[in-house]
């Protein structure tokens, strides 16, 4: 089933266009991986798809019985929230706000699925932990929860592992690809294309050629080649590969 | 000494003066602590200058109900402000103090140029520093201050748990489907009517301490909003207070003894905050 489909989409900002002609389509279950340089247009894309950012041009048209508010979403952390005085429970509870409309108060059915999302991250224990006091992994967590709370279907995610160390960052992707095996859409932007070829199975990437296909598809087209080569060059990085595999 | 406050608390402007006093801040302690979290601590001082602009124009037009200027070109400064927060041409810390400063040099420039009294230097430091305006509010005051108090908590209360989640992640709200910009220009509204009210008793320039410091007080002691919220409520009346009868006992400026007072709970507050800290 096709959720989302993005024809001729060019992305920017007033006007002045970034990224030119993005053609991709998004089924369910799908796990799609966008990767490209800095600048190339990533966040504007996942800004464009949440509708905080207008298309320049073309169209996104969601299907499925999908609506743009339905899309959970990670965003990446913004200063304000770094010494946000809040529970974990308060910030995960906010993820179904859309779900109250213009009722005041969250019901018992939203307590529920918030205290359900959070049991699902492994982090109910720290429902009455200060947000500040948290590490950047379990801070991700609280997020994703909240995201979760959010939509069921699909869920985008904005760089999730950005300064998390290596372990945690692992963690991460594997909590992720677990989501993914439940049944949710995931979109994630990603700088780290060894994570994207290792867990996604759609790539879209962003650039002077753009490129979507599946991964087996871009592994052979070479439009990742630059990414790639560093990727196989690093040692360390084919050694968290086989750590991977071993699991 | 309660003799003497008895004694005292048989004026009705003394009366007047407690009710409006605590009022007023519990409601900018309400919002202060989403203004501080969404460094927006300075509009207060900002917005509270723009009210003295347009109290200037008022007192040159001889208006006698001066609020009907005052309190739109506030609301209409405070939306602009805190509208202009993402993708504006000049960023939110400088349009602040470009409007703050301009506002104030013009007020002052047009009490000056249009002086209608002659003790002009005693007027501007009272409208500043609000150290008489407080002790001569009448009871129609009261009544105004009160009904728009009770508005402001009725609001803050039903709108607490959007107004969470704005503060908190404004971009997921929208992408969710929350109407953030609504509630971004209703925090801007709420927080204009609290600054033009809160003029009258610390004046323009402490606005700013009533706002920030219950706040950040609270946020050196606890973790989760609502107990930050409750908390720097508490605290801003019970400073509020025992500043009202620390100033009538000691005959000090009403305005600047409730700031000292906030300065001092803040203190307070990061001393057992880092006393806490070890254990």
């Amino acid at each position: 089933m096709t959720l989302i489909t993005v024809s001729g989409l060019s992305l920017g900002y007033d006007g002045h266009s970034i990224a030119d002609n993005l053609n991709f389509t998004v089924e369910s279950g799908d796990y799609l991986c966008v990767v490209g340089e800095n600048g190339s247009g990533k966040t504007t894309l996942m800004k464009t798809l949440l509708g905080l950012t207008e298309p320049v041009a073309g169209s996104i048209t969601f299907d499925g019985g999908l609506s743009r508010n339905q899309i959970g979403y990670l965003p990446q952390q913004t200063l304000v929230q770094r010494d946000f005085p809040a529970s974990v429970r308060e910030i995960v509870l906010s993820g179904c706000q859309n779900r109250c409309g213009m009722r005041p108060f969250y019901n018992k059915a939203e307590k529920l699925l918030a205290a359900e999302n959070m049991e699902k991250m492994g982090i109910e224990d720290l429902a009455d932990t200060c947000y500040r006091n948290l590490s950047g992994g379990q801070q991700q967590r609280v997020l994703l929860a909240r995201a979760l709370c959010a939509a069921q279907k699909v869920l985008l995610l904005d760089e999730p592992v950005s300064g998390l160390d290596p372990i945690v960052t692992d963690q991460m992707y594997e909590l992720i690809s677990d989501l993914n095996r439940d049944g949710i859409t995931i979109i994630m932007i990603s700088h780290d294309i060894g994570a994207a070829i290792r867990y996604a199975d759609h790539i879209l990437h962003i650039g002077e050629k753009i490129f979507y296909g599946t991964k087996d598809e871009y592994l052979k087209s070479g439009d990742g080649s630059i990414f790639l080569a560093g990727v196989k060059d690093e040692a360390p990085e084919d050694d968290k590969e086989e750590m991977h595999n071993d699991r | 000494m309660i003799g003497k406050l008895a004694m005292y608390f048989e004026y009705p402007f003394v009366r007047y003066a407690v009710i409006v006093g605590v009022l007023i801040s519990l409601c900018s302690a309400l919002l202060g602590v989403t203004l501080v979290l969404k460094r927006f601590s300075y509009i207060g001082d900002g917005l509270s200058h723009v009210a003295f602009g347009a109290l200037a124009i008022a007192s040159v037009l001889n208006l006698t109900n001066k609020m009907l200027i005052i309190l739109p070109v506030t609301v209409i400064s405070a939306i602009l402000l805190l509208r202009s927060g993402q993708g504006a041409k000049i960023k939110g810390d400088a349009a602040i103090a470009m409007i703050s400063v301009s506002a104030l040099a013009f007020g002052y420039l047009l009490m000056n140029v249009f002086s209608t009294s002659s003790n002009l230097s005693g007027d501007v430091c009272s409208t500043l520093f609000g150290s008489t305006s407080i002790l001569t509010l009448t009871g129609w005051d009261v009544w105004l201050c009160a009904a728009l108090s009770i508005a402001v908590v009725a609001i803050f209360i039903l709108f607490y748990n959007k107004i969470f989640a704005v503060t908190f992640d404004e971009n997921f709200s929208k992408a969710t489907g929350v109407g953030a910009d609504r509630y971004n220009t209703l925090i801007a509204v709420v927080i204009a009517v609290i600054i033009v009210l809160a003029m009258n008793l610390v004046g323009s320039l402490l606005i700013s301490a009533l706002v920030i410091f219950p706040a950040l007080s609270a946020m050196r002691l606890f973790g989760s909003f609502r107990a930050v919220t409750v908390f720097s409520a508490a605290l801003s009346v019970i400073c509020a207070f025992c500043g009202i009868i620390i100033s009538i006992f000691a005959g000090t400026p009403v305005g600047s003894t409730i700031v000292a007072v906030d300065a001092a709970a803040f203190g307070l507050c990061c001393l057992i905050s880092a006393l806490r800290r070890p254990i």
